[in-house]
């Protein structure tokens, strides 16, 4: 259970200043509140505009009315973004173990 | 409806049977607290995504939704939407962290960065405290569902629920709660694409033959294609959808399943997997919702049950027949003990892992006394809901819902971020984050318009709310991040190295390299 025991220690401070692993977490940190921001408020923007408004209330497509085509469109999103994420995630992946091998290099050194 | 039909019983009883026996063979395979807790962290990602939807999914999902969308329309929709946007906020702010730092539970990544047993003890609580909502909520609504399709009293089927989830975590812990959760999940997508199948069937497959059917198929008329049916207050509905997105990145019996894997990669797949399986359900809901309201009609769902739980049963009914009922009735009982499965293992990593082996015994427990420990904490959290179940069967249980989302989306999301995001952020902000939360919640649900009511029967007392908000979400999200963010400017300490540790094992997953499962 406790299998911290036989780890070897590691320098966290000495990562945490290196100017790669700075470059990732800034830019990962960028593209996941940017996105968060992006489809939260697409998602509140539904409420807002059903309760304030009627514009989703107008049919689009035969008696189909634009709050269906809305939903519909955050469920797009939704599988979107999740693809997309996981497009970027790889990448920083990458970038973490070239931050953590660039640390294994120097620390055996 | 009329009495127990055999093939119900049949399929009743090879659902038991069938996760009697992965139970069975689940019990050989959970030996430390590791693979009682995370099934030894080994599972794949396709396994944990259908894991993650079948823990997800739950009755008032099922049944829930499917009635929504039959009597309120679009209104009902709205469910659909927020539970499955809600998975975007899992999948960027919280799991992978969550997965780097964490090992059993939700303080475990808590106290990653503040080791202190009241920061640890205030995230148990309150997770002790969604679990039992939500599980009653769970149980009761079950209770309810057995009584109505196999005539049983409401104690009884309230019993025979809470037999079985305590028998699969206690014998079979997470590996049993887990292949019982992908077992319920993939039954539970079957059954809703053969409903879906039949319900567009009746209309050539054609969406929009539907949609126009629709126009006259229910008392509302058009307006039951637009929203405003049932949400007329745009501050409540916003409050309410606010409590959905946010609610499930800090359930604890969700959060706990992320831990099963073995990195974050992993984590990050199931949840792919998840996103798709649950938005495909979500989307059935829809054909679910119209079939019911066009082919059983709103009279009859609401003279079954007044919620409309009883809504995809009855369209199963109406459209195949006994057998599709019967199939439908016992998916909705797989749903029911997946879900509770699940919520005791997450109580009780609260109770045995955190206040007991982590608070109590400051960590000194072997690995024999930590699997024993788990085992009394899944029997406490099992015996001490029923109990309340038992007790609560007259309580509106989709307030009881709307409320441990509300609290998680409160009390629990407000701390993970500023955990893993805020490098000012320190132990009393995390006391204060989590209380603040919870404890503004729970008071604003107390004054709210589910507990009271001028009209008698309405709600739990007679009188007038003090608020009007049904879902306290827009006031107490809020509330918890300004109490995190007061209670961490009031106290002087900083501790940038540890911080700095955190963002390290967060950002790369160092840490959890080296562990081995």
């Amino acid at each position: 259970m406790f299998m911290a025991n036989n780890q070897k220690t590691i320098d966290y401070d000495k990562i945490a200043g290196m100017e790669s692993f700075k470059k990732l977490t800034k830019k990962k940190n960028k593209f996941l509140w940017t996105l968060t921001a992006i489809f939260l408020v697409l998602y509140m923007l539904l409420p807002v505009l059903t309760s304030y408004t009627t514009v989703l209330h107008q049919k689009a497509i035969g008696d189909v009315t634009w709050v269906w085509i809305y939903s519909a469109g955050l469920f797009i999103m939704t599988w979107s973004l999740a693809h997309f994420y996981v497009s970027r995630a790889n990448q920083y992946d990458k970038d973490a173990k070239a931050v953590i091998d660039e640390y294994e290099g120097g620390a055996s050194k | 409806m009329n009495g127990v039909s055999p093939i119900a019983i049949i399929m009743f009883l090879s659902i038991v049977g069938l996760t009697l026996i992965i139970t069975w063979w689940a019990s050989k395979k959970t030996s430390t607290a590791s693979d009682f807790y995370t099934a030894g962290g080994g599972l794949k990602g396709w396994q944990n995504g259908l894991a993650i939807s079948g823990d997800y999914l739950s009755a008032a999902s099922f049944l829930g939704i499917a009635g929504a969308v039959a009597l309120s329309g679009f209104d009902g929709f709205y469910f659909s939407l927020g539970y499955l946007v809600a998975y975007l906020v899992v999948l960027y702010i919280v799991a992978e962290p969550l997965r780097n730092l964490g090992k059993f539970t939700l303080a475990d990544m808590i106290t990653a960065r503040f080791d202190k047993a009241k920061v640890r003890g205030t995230a148990a609580l309150s997770s002790i405290v969604i679990v039992l909502f939500y599980m009653i909520a769970q149980l009761v609504g079950a209770g309810a569902l057995i009584q109505l399709l196999f005539g049983l009293d409401y104690w009884l089927a309230v019993l025979i629920v809470g037999f079985m989830m305590t028998i699969y975590v206690l014998f079979g812990g997470m590996t049993a709660t887990s292949w019982v959760q992908i077992i319920k999940a993939c039954l539970l997508m079957l059954g809703t694409v053969i409903i879906s199948f039949l319900v567009l069937s009746k209309f050539n497959f054609n969406i929009l033959t539907m949609f126009e059917h629709m126009k006259t198929a229910t008392p509302a008329g058009e307006a039951y294609l637009n929203p405003g049916l049932k949400y007329t207050n745009g501050l409540d509905t916003i409050s309410m959808l606010i409590a959905l997105v946010l609610g499930t990145a800090g359930l604890p019996h969700i959060l706990m399943r992320f831990f099963t894997v073995k990195d974050a990669k992993t984590a990050r797949s199931s949840v792919i997997w998840a996103t798709w399986i649950v938005g495909l359900f979500y989307i059935l809901t829809i054909f679910l919702g119209f079939g019911a309201a066009a082919f059983v009609g709103s009279e009859n769902i609401v003279a079954a049950n007044a919620a409309g739980n009883m809504a995809a049963p009855l369209l199963a009914q109406a459209l195949g027949g006994d057998i599709l009922f019967s199939f439908v009735c016992a998916v909705a009982f797989a749903t029911i003990l997946a879900v509770v499965a699940g919520l005791v293992l997450s109580g009780a990593s609260a109770l045995s892992h955190d206040i007991y082996g982590q608070i109590i015994k400051k960590g000194k427990v072997t690995e024999k006394e930590a699997v024993k420990a788990a085992r009394i904490g899944s029997l406490i959290i099992s015996v001490v809901s029923i109990l309340l179940a038992l007790g609560a069967q007259t309580l509106n249980v989709a307030f009881l819902v709307s409320l441990a989302f509300c609290i998680a989306a409160s009390s629990n999301l407000p701390v993970i971020i500023y955990t893993i995001y805020w490098k000012r952020f320190n132990t009393a902000g995390a006391v204060t984050a989590m209380l603040t939360g919870l404890i503004s919640a729970l008071i604003l649900v107390a004054i709210s318009p589910n507990v009271w009511n001028p009209v008698e029967g309405k709600a739990i007392f007679v009188g007038e709310p003090l608020v009007f908000l049904t879902n306290p979400a827009i006031i107490s999200v809020p509330l918890g991040f300004l109490g995190g963010f007061i209670g961490t400017l009031l106290s002087k300490e900083v501790d940038a190295k540890k911080y700095r540790e955190v963002e390290v094992k967060a950002q790369t997953g160092i840490s959890v390299q080296d562990v081995s499962h």
